[in-house]
Formats: structure tokens, sequence, C-alpha cells
């Protein structure tokens, strides 16, 4: 493990656990009220699901045309935390909206566009699982045509009239509820690199294993 | 001028692939007609499912006509390149001289063609058991379905290509296509939806249309761009 | 804008999917006018090797050269100058013979497809038989077909994977001439195949194949079985 790793993950962990306090801090939201507080966690997953599906698109899109196997590896695992994050929001999403809209699921462009760009996410995963020789392209494939599905769901909620709020909350927060909306940002994004460097480095070890294997009678 | 003679002999390949894939089912014509059979059976599962006393769901032609096209779209996927599976005759494509991307074309080609003759059938089937007045704008209809259709199959033939060679293929390329032609379903959909109104608004109409167009231009440049990658080993 | 080449040189090449070495390090060199041989049991690897020379699988190392043109930097350039013959015999059954000999050359460029189908299936002795579908022949005349299939546009390089299953000893002698045949005009050959006997008295040169790794590479070889017996009996 690099030499940042372990200090990096015990500050992960110390934000972690100081983030809810940071967040009962900040002021009540006028309409919503406590449940609202919910949006410091949902919104950062949400922004890590769609950060982790563009890691995969792009390592995938290297891949697939420079075949470098290190990206490879790092597209597997942004999959992997594709799906885990988006399942973060897909869970934090309907809790919220249940206090607050009323309704576990609406069928919205952003959410349903969401919950497709997790499918894929899982297709990806199916694929390199049951797939066979071969998959890792298939998968690489799958995951640019994933990709250009993210930008889609972004601008989606300018276009259509929908219950979901428009983008251009986030900027117009005020300056006690901005922080703690980064605050709790900057610990998603630690989270992320956490688990994308542990997980690409476990995919580095099978690789190295797979070479032992091959060398074997050389 | 080098461009524009590779550009002609792509448009060569296609042509000559699209004649042959062609000759090929007019022959048996089995891919139509179980494709034909399939989408007819699924529009009539369809109707037993959602009429409730004798009246179908509102709205209900729409989706049904679009999920007919996509499970009858699946299975001619599956079925034409299983076809080129049988005796690996998809390397022997590939080991020509032939510009890649053509034989991609060359291969959607074919697959639009047989999605398009489905259509024609599913549309009037669909107009009849839904009492749906799908054929007052055929124009507009005519472009929803084009455009969707292109959309559909310009995704499902790159899927399908890469799958010749995989193991599950038979559920993989539903697992992969579906998720990622939502787009696509969803905007011809709405549009046909939109069609159906006794009030077209017809604004509406060209703007799902618009959409329908970008996602084709991106899907088919995408797959002309990964074609080559992902079908060499 | 069309390459040839003289020679054919495979370097160190190994191939393998994921655990499983399908090809380890075989080198070997042939050229214009000459018949090679890729001998072995079930599983050697020649089918990999043949996929490989025919540009359809890129090697995990090693490299293979067609004349002074790198694999590597394949392009349609090089795989117009190929032609294969495999196990599966790329020919469409619903077509007729002449539909496919004509499809496939005009892929391949041919200026008269129609002329180029009708030549291949004289060459074929077929000709009274071009208008039947593939899938009402023998195995022995698809083979035939497939054969000219693979020879429509004149490659430099044939290569052959398993060319004599299935086939009665008319159609297996037919086709060992026509392998003369073409290698009296100067083409490279590479053939594999577990078929000794036939072999016989054909190579020019064997590589003797076992488990990805090659065995043994003779030059000239005579009683191929005994031969193939003791070196196999060695390794």
């Amino acid at each position: 493990m690099p030499k940042w790793f372990m200090p990096f993950a015990g500050l992960t962990a110390v934000m972690f656990a100081a983030s809810p306090f940071v967040i009962a801090s900040v002021r009540y939201e006028s309409t919503m009220g406590l449940v609202q507080k919910i949006f410091y966690y949902h919104m950062p997953s949400a922004s890590m699901f769609l950060l982790s599906a563009v890691v995969c698109g792009l390592a995938s899109a290297r891949y697939l045309f420079k075949g470098s196997p290190r990206q490879d590896r790092l597209a597997y695992a942004a999959a992997e935390l594709t799906v885990l994050f988006g399942a973060i929001t897909l869970v934090t999403g309907p809790l919220w909206a249940r206090k607050a809209w009323g309704v576990w699921w609406t069928w919205d462009v952003r959410l349903t566009a969401s919950l497709m760009g997790w499918m894929v996410a899982w297709a990806y995963l199916l694929v390199r699982k049951y797939g066979g020789p071969g998959s890792d392209k298939l998968a690489a494939g799958l995951a640019l045509f994933g990709m250009a599905n993210v930008p889609f769901v972004y601008i989606s909620v300018n276009y259509w009239r929908t219950i979901h709020p428009k983008t251009s909350v986030v900027p117009t927060l005020p300056a006690d509820m901005g922080m703690a909306l980064w605050f709790s940002f900057v610990c998603f994004l630690m989270l992320f690199t956490l688990l994308l460097r542990l997980r690409v480095r476990l995919e580095e070890q099978r690789a190295k294993l797979d070479a032992l294997y091959l060398s074997l009678d050389e | 001028m080098p461009a524009r003679r590779s550009l002609g002999e792509g448009v060569r390949v296609a042509w000559l692939i699209l004649r042959k894939d062609l000759t090929v089912e007019v022959r048996s014509l089995e891919i139509a007609y179980t494709t034909l059979f399939f989408a007819v059976s699924c529009v009539l599962f369809f109707a037993f499912a959602l009429v409730k006393e004798g009246k179908a769901p509102e709205d209900g032609a729409a989706g049904i006509l679009w999920i007919a096209i996509a499970f009858a779209g699946t299975l001619a996927l599956g079925r034409t390149f299983e076809r080129e599976r049988q005796s690996e005759t998809l390397r022997a494509l590939l080991m020509a001289p032939a510009d890649r991307p053509a034989i991609y074309v060359g291969k959607l080609l074919g697959i639009i063609a047989l999605l398009v003759a489905a259509e024609i059938v599913l549309v009037p089937l669909v107009a009849f058991l839904f009492q749906a007045p799908l054929l007052s704008h055929p124009f507009w209809l005519g472009a929803v379905l084009l455009s969707g259709t292109i959309g559909f199959a310009a995704v499902g033939t790159l899927f399908s290509a890469m799958l010749v060679r995989a193991r599950s293929r038979d559920v993989l390329l539903p697992v992969l296509l579906y998720p990622i032609t939502v787009p696509v379903i969803i905007a011809g959909v709405r549009a046909t939806a939109e069609l159906l109104q006794p009030d077209v608004e017809l604004a509406l109409v060209r703007f799902w249309v618009a959409l329908l167009l970008a996602l084709d231009v991106v899907f088919v440049t995408l797959a002309l761009w990964t074609f080559e990658p992902l079908m060499t080993d | 804008m069309s390459i040839d080449f003289n020679e054919l040189t495979a370097e160190d090449v190994s191939r393998h999917f994921g655990r499983r070495k399908a090809l380890s390090r075989i080198s070997f060199r042939t050229g214009t006018g000459s018949i090679l041989g890729l001998l072995g049991p079930n599983g050697a690897g020649k089918s990999t090797m043949i996929a490989v020379l025919a540009t359809l699988l890129r090697p995990s190392g090693g490299d293979i050269r067609y004349g002074t043109h790198m694999a590597s930097a394949t392009g349609a350039e090089l795989r117009a100058r190929i032609g294969v013959l495999g196990h599966d015999l790329f020919l469409y059954p619903e077509l007729t013979a002449r539909e496919n000999l004509a499809f496939f050359a005009g892929l391949y460029g041919a200026a008269n497809a129609r002329a180029a189908a009708d030549a291949a299936l004289d060459r074929a002795g077929l000709a009274d038989r071009a208008d039947d579908p593939i899938s009402s022949f023998s195995r022995g005349m698809r083979q035939r077909v497939a054969l000219e299939r693979s020879l429509v546009h004149g490659p430099r390089l044939v290569l052959l994977d398993e060319p004599f299953t299935g086939l009665d000893d008319a159609s297996a002698a037919a086709l060992v001439a026509r392998l003369r045949g073409l290698r009296n005009e100067g083409a490279i050959v590479v053939l594999a195949t577990h078929d000794l006997d036939l072999a016989e008295g054909l190579l020019d040169s064997a590589l003797f194949l076992r488990d990805g790794r090659m065995v043994e590479a003779v030059a000239r070889p005579g009683a191929l079985r005994s031969t193939y017996r003791s070196i196999m009996g060695r390794a």
C-alpha cells in the first residue's frame, strides 16, 4: 500500500465521524426541516456515483483504444464503486422523497436515468463475471455507452418539468449550509479515493498472480 | 482523395453485406417469420394482460408498440448473429480487407430493414387491437419509428456482434441492451403517445424526434468508433 | 495499394487466455514455395497458431513478421494477402456455391466478382452444382468450395486448419494435389493437421507442437509417423 493510504484512511474516518455533528450544527431548511439534512449525504453520494461512472467510462475508453491492462483494472473498480454509491444514492433519495414529496419514487427523468445508469453498472459487473473470455472488452464497450448516459442525467432536470430540485439549487445555498455540504462532499470524495485505490490494488494482485502462474514453466 | 476513396469502398462493402444478408433472409424467411410472429404474440399477450372490461388502458398502445419492437428486435438480433456464428462467418468477414466500420454498417442496415418490416405489421395491429389512432399522423409516426429503430439497432448490432464469441450470450444481450436503450424507448413512447392525443402538440413531437436523432448520431458514431477494437482479440 | 512478402517469421510468439497458456514462445521461419506443417495432438495449440498467423488473434508475447511488415502494424492490405481455410468452413449454408464465392470475391475487392466465382468453381470441379445451396453439399464438396473461397483473392499466405477432416480418399488426394500446385505457384502454405499419413510427403518442413510448446522443428521430414512417435515419446 502506498504510504499515504493509512493516514488518509484515518483522516477520512475521523471526518466521517465528525460529519453528523457538522450537519447537525447547520440551520434547518425552511420548508422541510430535519428531513432535508439527508441531502448532505445524498447529494455527495450522487456526485460520487456519477464520478465513478465517468471514471469507468474514461478508463474503458483508454483500455479499448490503448489496451493498457491498468486501465481495465481501474474500470472494473470504478464500476463496482458506481454500483455502491448508486445504491447509497438510490436509498437516501427515496428516504428523503417519502418525507418531502410524499412518494417513495416517481418516474421523472432524473430518477429514471439514474436508475438506468445504475443498471448499466450492474450489467458491467454481470458481463465481467459471466461473459467468459473477451468479457473485459465487452464490458469496456458497455461502459462507453453508459457514460454517454451521464450528461443526459445531469441536464435532464433543466429541460423537463420535474419535482426534483433543479441543479441551480446548490450554488445558491446560504453559507453555513454550503460549508456543511462541502465538508460532506470532501468526506465522500476521500472515501471514493480510498475504495478505488483498495479495489485497484486487489486487481493488481490478481494480475500479478496470473503472471506468476504463466511464468511457472518458462 | 484517399478519404473519399475509402468512403466509397466502405459503402461498397456495406452494400455487399446488406445484399448478402437480404439474400440469405429471403431464401428461408426464417428470421422474418419468427420475429413477426413473436412480435404479434407479444402484443396479444399485453392485450390480454392489460385489457379490463374490454377496454385497453390509455396510452397503452404507445408503450405496447415499443415494447413489442424492443423484444422482437432483441430476438432478431440474436438470431441474425447466431447465423454468423454457425460457420464462423463473422470471423471470415473480419479477415477480409474490408473496413471494419463498413461491416458494422452493412449488418446495421440489415437489422433496421428487418425491424421496419416488423413495424409495418405491428402498427396496424396495435391500432386495430387498441383502437388507437396511430395512423392519424403517418409522417410523424414514421419519423418517430425510424429514428427510434435506428438508435435501438445501432446499439443492438454492436453488442450482438461483440457477444458472438462470449459465453451466456443469449441472456447477456438484453442485460446489455435494455439499460442503454432506455432513452430511446422513453423518447419513442412519449412521442408516439403524444401522436395519439386528440389534439397533438407537434412541437413536443418535434422535440422528441430531435432527441432521438441526437441519440442516433451519438450511438452510431460511438459504434463506428469502437467496432474495430471491440472485435479484435 | 497492396503489399507482398516473401517470408513469414514467427518470433517467440506466445498467447495465453487467462491462466491457460495456448502458445509458448514459438519461433519459426518459412518462405514462398514451401509447405510448413504444424503437427501435434489435439490441444497442442495448432489452431491458436493459425489464428495468430491469420491476424485474428494478437499474440500476448512476441510478434509475427510478414516479410518486413510486423503483425502489430496489421492493416487491410495485409489481410488481403492472407487466405484461411478454417475448421469451420466460413460459408453461408443458405447461399449457393456461386453466391458464396462471389460475395467473398467482392469483399476482397475483385473487379469482376462473378467471373472470379465462376473460375473458382471450375477449379473446384463444381461448376455443375454452382446454383445449389451449400447446405445440400457433402462435407467434401463444402471443403472444396471453402478452399476456393480462401483462395479466391490469390493470397500469398495460405493457412489451413485441419483441412483433411471428414474427407474421403478422393477428396483428400485432390486437396493434396491442390496444395502442391499452390506451392509451385509460390504461395507460403502453413498446414495444421493431426493426420500424419496424408501430410506424408507433402510437407517441406514441420513443426511439432505439444501443450503450446514447440517440441521440434524438422526440415524435410520423411516418415512422419515414426518421427512423430519418437519426438513425442521423447518430450
